[in-house]
């Protein structure tokens, strides 16, 4: 297989993050949140997983089941709170959840 | 494999894109499932096909199912998606667009400086396993430890009744 | 205790018996009256007879005798001690002050027997002793500048007394404030004579100031101008004098006592008791004269238009209180402090005569709404007639006529002899106020009723006064030693003949005038008016002194200086609000701070 160049590699991954974040600060429902963190995460898992490519090492990959295993965790946790958030709040817009507002 | 990798990169950023910007919550998710796919896709591009099916089957397979699940239980009405539309009105868009449009100029100018190249050589899932239970021993049971916490975590966080008034 | 052999090692207790029953019976709160009068008036009765103890020993064997106490500070060069110091000026002024003040407080114990707070006025009473005491029997300059500030206090404390009534206490507190500007002075004179000599030793400086400066005359007339503002302030001389009349605020025991026979006496004794560092310094000597010489005048000239009675006093005292200072200036350190002991006698017993006939009618003080007591209040009479006689000087029987002629004497042979006019004008003026006083109150018509309060512990203190006022030009007093000599009386008699003169001149005018008494009060005047308020110097300093500090308050009315302070806590309080701005609780206002710090991060590494 012919190379790519590593920098293109990694604009995909800056660029699938960058997407990311501006669904977190552009959307308003807690499911939506969650869901771009899973963006971002991913694409930082990719970018491992590119570094991994260009040393043609097995560490990348390494990395980046770690970091799976962590957005499973981390999902399962969120989802279960936001179901919480859901019954006592009756809503899912963050901003009604704003209770730590000094 | 240059074709691949630039083709299902673009189609992972189109779907990421309609991901984040679709109202109705099971549309979005189905773009991201799109979008992860793509990513795998990517990744077997770059030589890393243990990488691709665990992206496939955990990521799109099971994180996703059970963001739809969680959409399910939810039981939202028409109406949250019409209280999304709302909030979705494009001058919500121009700070947040700002902010990720200075951090990817940032990323990039940092990114393609180098001229390194990547994807020269596959490596299969029988180094990554080697590598796994060797060196990275430690940190495979740490992370273990980890999803045990969260289901524990999950299980107690989701349970339906209410605790009790002191915190559960 | 290093002392001579001979005196008995008594010394203190003259200032411990009335420092004691002062404690005792300022902490005492339940103490029964009785207790207070005879802790009151023994503890200085005790004070008198230790005195006459002291001076039968003393006298015996004339020297003088330091008793020290204890060690008061120590400071690698400046070692002031508590130290008590016995010679015929200490003597003569503890006698002058144990003994009027014994007399004047039995006549309290009668006279405030009403009072509620008569426990508090016996202690302020007693303090007071104790702390002119100790001026008086100080060896330094430390230890009299204790005594002088206690005084002071006990003076604003007494009065204040009748603390009720807010005239009382801002005539309490003119006092203080004006004999403070008096202590200032007083107070960096004492810091110079250390500096210049390194000590405050009475009996040091006086050794040491004459070889020191011997060619220089300047910082010695400094330092003695400025214990003569201390001086000034004290004794209600120009131009801090205005107190005076005011404190007649006070209960008529306190003006005999502080105001009349011992506090305002303080600055005579004071330059007396210098009278080697005011030897160095002619200049200042001729101011001290100055300054007795314009207050006698002026205040006799006050005097002359006051309707109360204790303000005749109050200016009278302020007069005399200026004879002693021009005989101070003109050298007559003997004569002053003679004229100090009989004017001591004699105005206290004026005073306490006062204070029966203002008793006997009910606390009126207006002259004018008094008239023909001579029938009903006989003694308050004769000593008033006594007293007068004392104090307008009248030829050989009282004792003021031997003190103020050797002043005069004194002043005429010594070359000043301007100051020997003014002094004679004066003779004439205080003949003139004083038997006007006595003419209006007792003789003439009776306006309203009259009853004698007195007691018997009220009537012996006033005969004992009297018989001193009469006979008291006889006590020879042991100064010699003490103070240099006075300047011999001069060869011819004309000049003291013309003094009395003016005396009996003043009183025939009197007579004249006031013979049948007074109907009612003279109308006003501008110039009377302009003499009873004290030849206006209450409303001068009222414009170059009060009126300014109330246009600088004014002008402060934002209070500046607090609204700095309070800036900084609302500055701090506005930095607060801001700081509490961006949390909001709003999960995506923080993840945008999180990714706007990542962003300055990435941009300070990349480009930095």
């Amino acid at each position: 297989m012919s190379a790519v160049p590593l920098g293109h590699a990694l604009g995909v991954c800056a660029a699938l993050f960058a997407l990311g974040l501006l669904g977190l600060l552009v959307r308003r429902g807690l499911l939506f949140s969650l869901m771009c963190l899973e963006i971002m995460l991913n694409a930082a898992g990719l970018a491992f997983v590119v570094a991994g490519s260009r040393w043609a090492q097995p560490d990348g990959q390494v990395m980046f089941v770690l970091v799976l295993s962590l957005a499973a965790a981390e999902v399962a946790v969120g989802l279960a709170l936001l179901l919480q958030i859901h019954l006592r709040f009756r809503s899912l817009d963050p901003d009604a959840v704003a209770g730590m507002r000094a | 494999m240059n074709a691949l990798f630039y083709g299902a990169s673009a189609v992972a950023l189109a779907a990421t894109v309609l991901a984040i910007t679709r109202p109705h919550p099971v549309h979005a998710l189905l773009y991201l499932i799109i979008s992860l796919l793509a990513v795998a896709a990517t990744m077997l591009a770059l030589g890393a096909p243990f990488a691709a099916m665990l992206e496939v089957m955990v990521y799109a397979g099971a994180i996703m199912v059970l963001f739809v699940f969680v959409v399910m239980l939810l039981n939202l009405g028409p109406g949250a998606a019409e209280q999304e539309r709302r909030w979705l009105a494009p001058a919500f868009w121009i700070g947040p667009g700002l902010l990720a449009g200075a951090l990817l100029v940032m990323l990039l100018t940092a990114v393609l400086a180098g001229d390194a190249s990547t994807g020269a050589q596959e490596v299969g899932a029988k180094a990554v396993g080697m590598l796994m239970f060797g060196p990275y021993l430690l940190a495979v049971e740490l992370g273990s430890m980890l999803l045990l916490a969260g289901l524990v975590s999950a299980y107690h966080l989701g349970r339906r009744a209410p605790a009790r008034s002191n915190g559960a | 205790m290093n002392l001579e052999p001979g005196l008995p090692p008594m010394i203190h207790w003259v200032v411990l018996l009335p420092l004691a029953s002062a404690t005792v019976l300022l902490l005492w709160t339940q103490v029964p009256r009785a207790m207070v009068t005879l802790l009151g008036v023994g503890s200085v009765a005790g004070a008198a007879a230790v005195t006459a103890l002291l001076g039968g020993y003393w006298l015996q064997a004339p020297q003088p005798v330091t008793q020290v106490l204890w060690s008061w500070v120590q400071l690698e060069s400046f070692t002031p001690r508590i130290a008590l110091h016995v010679d015929g000026l200490s003597l003569t002024m503890m006698g002058v002050i144990t003994g009027v003040g014994a007399l004047i407080h039995s006549y309290a114990s009668g006279y405030m027997r009403d009072d509620p707070r008569y426990r508090q006025f016996f202690a302020y009473m007693n303090l007071f002793i104790a702390m002119m005491l100790l001026l008086v029997l100080a060896d330094s300059l430390l230890l009299l500048y204790l005594g002088w500030e206690g005084v002071g206090l006990c003076s604003y404390f007494l009065i204040g007394f009748w603390s009720q009534d807010p005239a009382n206490g801002a005539a309490a507190r003119k006092a203080f404030i004006t004999t403070r500007v008096g202590d200032t002075a007083l107070a960096i004179g004492l810091f110079l004579l250390y500096r210049e000599l390194h000590t405050l030793d009475i009996r040091a400086i006086l050794v040491a100031a004459p070889l020191t400066w011997a060619d220089d005359a300047a910082m010695p007339t400094l330092i003695a101008l400025l214990i003569l503002g201390g001086a000034v302030g004290k004794s209600a001389q120009l131009p801090l004098q205005a107190w005076l009349p005011d404190a007649m605020a006070g209960p008529t025991p306190v003006s005999a006592l502080i105001h009349a026979a011992t506090m305002v006496t303080a600055g005579v004794y004071l330059i007396a008791r210098l009278h080697g560092l005011y030897l160095l310094a002619p200049e200042a000597l001729a101011v001290v004269g100055w300054i007795g010489a314009l207050t006698l005048l002026l205040a006799a000239g006050a005097a002359l238009a006051q309707s109360d009675i204790k303000r005749v006093l109050a200016y009278s005292t302020m007069s005399q209180i200026g004879y002693m200072f021009m005989a101070l200036g003109a050298g007559a350190w003997n004569a002053a402090i003679f004229h100090l002991m009989t004017h001591a006698f004699f105005k206290a017993l004026l005073f306490l005569a006062s204070g029966s006939v203002i008793l006997a009618c009910h606390h009126e003080q207006n002259i004018y709404r008094m008239g023909g007591l001579r029938r009903t209040l006989p003694l308050a009479f004769a000593c008033f007639v006594v007293g007068g006689a004392a104090l307008a000087a009248l030829p050989l029987v009282t004792a003021g006529f031997w003190s103020k002629e050797a002043i005069l004497a004194a002043t005429w042979s010594g070359g000043h002899r301007l100051w020997w006019g003014m002094g004679a004008a004066c003779a004439l003026l205080t003949g003139l106020y004083t038997f006007r006083l006595v003419f209006i109150v007792f003789f003439g018509a009776a306006k309203g009723a009259a009853h004698d309060e007195d007691r018997w512990r009220m009537r012996l203190p006033l005969g004992v006064l009297v018989l001193l006022s009469l006979a008291g030009g006889a006590i020879g007093l042991p100064l010699s030693a003490a103070l240099p000599a006075d300047p011999a009386p001069p060869a011819s008699h004309w000049p003291e003949a013309l003094a009395v003169l003016a005396g009996l001149a003043g009183i025939a005018l009197a007579w004249h005038w006031f013979g049948r008494g007074a109907q009612a009060a003279p109308p006003d005047t501008a110039l009377r008016a302009f003499a009873r308020s004290g030849w206006g110097f209450d409303a001068l300093y009222e414009r170059l002194l009060v009126r300014p500090l109330y246009a600088l308050a004014a002008l402060n009315r934002l209070d500046l200086v607090d609204r700095g302070y309070t800036a900084l806590a609302h500055g701090v309080q506005f930095l607060h609000r801001a700081a509490l701005r961006p949390q909001t609780g709003k999960l995506r206002w923080y993840a945008a701070a999180m990714a706007a710090g990542m962003v300055l991060l990435l941009g300070a590494v990349q480009w930095s």
